[in-house]
C-alpha cells in the first residue's frame, strides 16, 4: 500500500464517520421538520435538541477534516471538484450556515415565533444539506466530474440520475440514522411513547431506504455501468452484502426492540454503501485519474499524517470523554440551583421529562 | 455550462474577491471571539471559585452562555471559508493546496479540541466538579489560540511563499513545515493572536461600559467591565511594538505593499511619513508629512531609501487608497485604546479605583467596536496590499479564481445570507444579554423552560 492510498483511506474514515454521526444530526433535522405544530411536536424537538446539543459541533469538524485532507492530499481533484460542483457545495455551504446558526439561536429564545421562526430555518437547511452533499458525491461517483477546473458541465454535473439518488439517499439515511439513535436515546430516558415513536419511524424510514439503494443500484446500471459492475459482481461485491445483510438484520432489531444493538447494524448498512462505493471506484478518483496521479508529494502525505497521527491520540480519549459524558443523566449540583430558583434539583435531563 | 470556460470575467473576479473579503471579514470577528472569550471566562469563573463571589460567578456563566452561540456561528461561518478556497480559488488550491495544507490539516485537529471540550464545557457543566469544569475549559483555550496560529500561517504563507520547488507550474517538492514556518509567519501570528484577545476584550467592556452609563453599577457590572478591560489594556502596548514589527517586515519583504501603506511612488531616501492624505494622479494630497519618519520607523535609520510604487509596473500595483486608508484607520484606532488603556492605569496608580468620568465609559463603549474596526482594516491592509497577487510575486489573484460563470449570482446570494445572519446574530446576543435569571448550566435547558412560559 502506498502512502497515498492510506491517506485516501484515512479520509474515507473521516468521510465515513461525518456521514455516521454528522449525519445523523441532519436527520435529527429531519424529524424536527415533520414533527407536527409546537404542541404536538414539542417532546420530539426536545428529544431531537437534546441529543444534538452536546455533539454536532464536534460532529461536524469531520467534514471540515474530509475537505482540508482532500485539499492537501489530492489538491487537483480538490479544486476540479469545487470549481465544477460549485452550486451544490455553495447551497450546501449556506445550508450548513442556516442549520448550526439557527439550531444555536433557538435553543436560546424564548418566544414562540423566534423559536418556530429559527426551528423552520434549522429543519429546511437539515434537508437541504444532506440532499446537494449527496447530489456532489453522484456527480463523482458517476464520473461526470474530469480533472481540470471547471472543466464539468455546471448543471448536468449535480442534477442527474445518479446525483438525484444520491441525494435522497442522503437525507434518508440521515433521517434513517437519527431515528434509530433516537430511539435509544428516547428509551434511556424512560420516555416510552418517543421511543415508540421513533421506532415506526426507523422501520419506514429503514424500508425506504433500502428500496432508494435498490433503485440507486438500477440506475447506476444505466448511468455508470463500470462501478455498477465492481459492486454487484467486482471486489467491492462483499462490502455490499455487509450493507444488505446490516439492512436487513437492523429491521428484525427494530422489531425486536433491541434498540442499542441496531445502532450498530444500522451503522453498518450505511458503512457498508459508502466503502462498496469507495472500493468499487478505486483507483480512479476523477475519470482517467488515478489516486497515485492526483496525490501530494510523499512529503506532504508523510507530514500530514503524522500530524492526524498525533492528533488521534488527543482525539480519541477526549472525543470518548465527550460521548460518554452527553449519554449520562444530569445531576444538578446544589450550590447551582439557587438562581433559577424553583427548580427541581437532579433528575432526568430535560429533553426526556414526561409531558406536562 | 462552458466545458472550456478558461477565464473569469472581471465581474465574476470582483464578485470573488467580495465574497472572499465578506466571509472572512465576517469570520475573523467571531474567531476572535473564540480565540479570546474561552480565556476571559475561565479567569471569571477560576475567581469565582477561589473567593465564592457570586457577580465572578454570575458572569463565567453569562459568557459561556453567548460563547455557545458565538461559537456556533463561528464555525459554521468558518465552513463556508473552506468551501470557498476551493469554490472560487480552485487555482490557488489546485496547485499549492499541497502546500498549505499542513497548517490547515493541524487547524482541523485544533477544531476537534476546541468543539468537544466546548461541548463538555457547556453542558456537562452539572455533571462535573468544579474543578473539573475548569480544567476541561482550559482545551478551548490552548486549541483556540493554536487554531489562529495555523490558519494565520497559511496565510502568512501567501505573504512569503516559501518551502517548495516549481518547475513549469508543477510542484516538484514541499517542505511543508517550511512553508508554514515562512518568515511572516512569526509577525503576522503574534498580531493576531493580540488582536483576537483585544477585540474580545474591549467587546465585553463595552457592553458593561453601556450598562454602567445607564446607571448599573453594581459588582457584578463594574468586575464585568474591568476585567476584560484591563486584559485588552495590558495587551494594546505590546500590540503595538508588535504593529512596528510587522511592519519593518513588509518593509523588508513586501516592499511594494509598504509603498502603497504609505503612498509613496518615488524611490527614495529619507522619506516623510504621510499621515492620513489622500492619493490624487499618481501625489499623495492633504497629507500631515513627518520628515524622515518613514525611513526612520521602517528602516531604522532617517536617511534609509524606500523603494516606490514606480518600481513595478501599474499593473503590479495593489490600489493604494484603500491600503493607505485602511493601515491609517489601524494605527490611529491603535492609539486612540492606547490612551483610554493609559488613562485607566493612571486612574489605578494614583487612586486605586477606576475612572469616574462618564468620558471614560463612553469612550470605552466604542471601544469594543474600534478595535473589531483596527482588526478589519489590518485585514484589508494585508489582503488588498497583496494585490494583483494572491500568492505574493507568484500566482496572480485574476488566474486563481474559479473560471465558471454565475460567481455574481453566487455572490448576491452568499452576501444575502450574511445580511441575514449578522441581524439574527445581533438580535439574539441582546436577547441574552438582557436574560434574567442566567440558567445553570449553559445549554442544559430548554428555552421554552427558563423564560417566557
Ligand atoms: C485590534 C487590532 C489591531 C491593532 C490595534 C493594530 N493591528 Fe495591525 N493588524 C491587525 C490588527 C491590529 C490584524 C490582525 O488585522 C492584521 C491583519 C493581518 C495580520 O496578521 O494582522 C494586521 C496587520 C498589520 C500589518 C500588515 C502585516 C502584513 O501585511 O504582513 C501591519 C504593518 C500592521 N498591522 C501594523 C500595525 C501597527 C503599526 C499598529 C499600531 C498601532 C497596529 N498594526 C495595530
Ligand atoms: C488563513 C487566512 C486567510 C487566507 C488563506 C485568505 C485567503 C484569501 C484569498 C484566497 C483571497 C482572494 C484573493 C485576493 O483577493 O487576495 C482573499 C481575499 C481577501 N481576504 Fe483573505 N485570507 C485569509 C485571511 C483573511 C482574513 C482573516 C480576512 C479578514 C478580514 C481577510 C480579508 C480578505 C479580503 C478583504 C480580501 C479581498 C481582497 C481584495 O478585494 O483585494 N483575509 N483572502
Ligand atoms: C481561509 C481562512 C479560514 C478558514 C478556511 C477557516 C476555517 C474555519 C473553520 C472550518 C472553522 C470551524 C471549526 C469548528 O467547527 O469548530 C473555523 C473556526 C475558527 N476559526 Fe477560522 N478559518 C479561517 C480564518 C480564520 C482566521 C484568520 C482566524 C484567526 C483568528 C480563525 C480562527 C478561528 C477560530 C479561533 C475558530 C474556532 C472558534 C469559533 O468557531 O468561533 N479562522 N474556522
Amino acid at each position: 500500500m502506498t502512502l497515498a492510498t492510506v491517506t485516501l483511506a484515512v479520509l474515507w474514515v473521516g468521510l465515513t464517520l461525518y456521514v455516521l454521526l454528522g449525519g445523523a444530526d441532519f436527520g435529527g433535522g429531519v424529524w424536527d421538520l415533520i414533527a407536527g405544530g409546537p404542541e404536538r411536536g414539542r417532546e420530539t424537538r426536545r428529544l431531537v435538541e437534546h441529543s444534538l446539543g452536546p455533539v454536532w459541533e464536534a460532529n461536524h469538524v469531520w467534514l471540515i477534516f474530509v475537505v482540508v485532507v482532500l485539499w492537501t492530499s489530492f489538491p487537483p481533484v480538490f479544486a476540479s471538484v469545487a470549481s465544477t460542483l460549485y452550486i451544490p457545495l455553495t447551497l450546501a455551504a449556506l445550508g450548513i450556515i442556516g442549520r448550526g446558526a439557527a439550531f444555536a439561536y433557538r435553543k436560546v429564545t424564548t418566544q414562540l415565533w423566534q423559536q418556530r421562526l429559527f426551528g423552520a430555518v434549522f429543519a429546511f437547511s437539515s434537508v437541504m444539506t444532506p440532499f446537494f452533499l449527496g447530489a456532489a458525491a453522484g456527480g463523482i461517483a458517476s464520473g461526470r466530474v474530469p480533472l481540470g477546473i471547471a472543466r464539468g458541465n455546471l448543471v448536468t454535473s449535480w442534477w442527474n440520475p445518479t446525483s438525484v439518488v444520491a441525494g435522497l439517499l442522503a437525507v434518508g439515511t440521515a433521517a434513517y440514522l437519527a431515528a434509530v439513535y433516537l430511539t435509544r436515546d428516547a428509551q434511556r430516558g424512560h420516555a416510552e411513547d418517543l421511543a415508540e415513536y421513533f421506532r415506526r419511524r426507523a422501520l419506514i424510514t429503514g424500508v425506504v431506504v433500502g428500496g432508494l439503494a435498490v433503485v440507486g443500484l438500477l440506475v447506476l446500471y444505466l448511468d455508470e455501468r463500470s462501478l455498477f459492475v465492481e459492486l454487484t459482481t467486482g471486489r467491492a461485491l462483499p462490502l455490499l452484502i455487509v450493507s444488505v445483510v446490516s439492512g436487513v438484520v437492523s429491521l428484525v432489531l427494530l422489531v425486536r426492540r433491541a434498540f442499542l444493538a441496531v445502532r450498530v447494524t444500522a451503522a453498518l448498512a450505511v458503512a457498508g454503501l459508502l466503502w462498496g462505493w469507495g472500493v468499487g471506484q478505486y483507483p480512479m478518483l476523477l475519470p482517467g485519474v488515478t489516486v497515485q496521479e492526483a496525490s501530494a508529494s510523499r512529503t506532504v502525505l508523510a507530514a500530514s499524517l503524522g500530524a492526524l497521527l498525533g492528533g488521534a491520540i488527543l482525539l480519541v480519549p477526549s472525543l470518548w470523554w465527550l460521548f460518554h459524558l452527553s449519554q449520562q443523566p444530569t445531576t444538578v449540583r446544589q450550590s447551582d440551583t439557587a438562581p433559577r430558583g424553583g427548580e427541581p434539583p437532579g433528575g432526568e435531563p430535560p429533553g426526556v421529562e414526561p409531558p406536562d | 455550462m462552458h466545458p472550456l470556460a478558461v477565464a473569469a470575467t472581471p465581474a465574476d473576479l470582483l464578485a470573488a474577491r467580495l465574497q472572499m473579503g465578506l466571509s472572512l471579514g465576517w469570520h475573523i470577528v467571531l474567531a476572535c471571539f473564540g480565540v479570546g472569550m474561552p480565556a476571559m471566562t475561565l479567569i471569571a469563573e477560576w475567581r469565582g471559585l477561589r473567593t465564592g463571589d457570586p457577580a465572578y460567578q454570575l458572569l463565567a456563566r453569562r459568557w459561556a452562555r453567548a460563547m455557545g452561540v458565538l461559537f456556533a456561528v463561528g464555525a459554521v461561518s468558518g465552513t463556508i471559508l473552506s468551501f470557498e478556497m476551493g469554490l472560487l480559488w480552485p487555482g490557488l488550491m489546485g496547485r499549492y493546496g499541497q502546500v498549505i495544507g499542513l497548517p490547515f490539516a493541524l487547524e482541523a485537529i485544533a477544531f476537534f479540541i476546541e468543539a468537544i471540550f466546548l461541548g463538555i464545557y457547556l453542558y456537562a457543566w452539572d455533571r462535573l466538579s468544579p474543578r473539573q469544569h475548569l480544567l476541561a475549559g482550559i482545551p478551548i483555550v490552548i486549541a483556540g489560540i493554536a487554531s489562529a496560529f495555523f490558519v494565520v500561517a497559511a496565510n502568512a504563507w501567501m505573504n512569503q511563499p516559501t518551502g517548495f520547488d516549481e518547475r513549469h507550474h508543477r510542484i516538484i517538492s514541499v517542505a511543508p513545515w517550511r512553508a508554514m514556518f515562512n518568515p511572516a509567519t512569526p509577525p503576522q501570528t503574534v498580531h493576531m493572536i493580540l488582536a483576537a484577545f483585544m477585540v474580545t476584550g474591549f467587546g465585553l467592556a463595552s457592553v458593561y461600559a453601556v450598562a454602567m452609563l445607564r446607571g448599573r453599577r453594581d459588582r457584578y457590572h463594574r468586575l464585568g467591565f474591568a476585567l476584560p478591560f484591563t486584559i485588552a489594556a495590558v495587551i494594546t502596548p505590546i500590540q503595538i511594538v508588535v504593529g512596528d514589527w510587522a511592519a519593518r517586515f513588509v518593509a523588508e519583504h513586501q516592499p511594494i505593499k509598504l509603498a502603497a501603506m504609505e503612498g509613496v511612488y518615488v524611490t527614495q531616501s529619507g522619506v516623510p511619513l504621510h499621515v492620513g492624505g489622500i492619493v490624487v494622479n499618481g501625489h499623495m494630497r492633504y497629507a500631515l508629512e513627518i520628515p524622515y519618519a518613514l525611513s526612520l520607523l521602517a528602516h531604522g535609520n532617517p536617511f534609509a531609501t524606500v523603494i516606490g510604487l514606480n518600481t513595478v509596473p501599474p499593473t503590479d500595483r495593489p490600489p493604494v487608497n484603500v491600503v493607505h486608508l485602511s493601515f491609517q484607520v489601524m494605527v490611529g484606532i491603535g492609539f486612540a485604546l492606547l490612551a483610554l488603556a493609559l488613562w485607566w492605569a493612571i486612574v489605578w496608580w494614583r487612586r486605586r479605583r477606576a475612572p469616574a468620568s462618564p468620558w471614560f465609559y463612553r469612550a470605552s463603549a466604542l471601544a469594543g467596536v474600534g478595535a473589531v474596526i483596527a482588526l478589519e482594516s489590518g485585514w484589508v491592509t494585508t489582503e488588498v496590499g497583496r494585490q494583483p497577487w494572491v500568492v505574493y510575486g507568484i500566482l496572480r489573484t485574476a488566474d486563481a479564481v474559479n473560471p465558471a460563470p454565475g460567481l455574481v449570482v453566487g455572490f448576491f446570494i452568499v452576501a444575502s445570507v450574511y445580511v441575514v445572519l449578522t441581524i439574527a446574530t445581533v438580535y439574539v446576543l441582546r436577547l441574552l444579554a438582557r436574560e434574567r435569571p442566567v440558567p445553570v448550566a449553559p445549554q442544559e435547558y430548554d428555552a421554552d423552560e427558563s423564560g417566557a412560559s
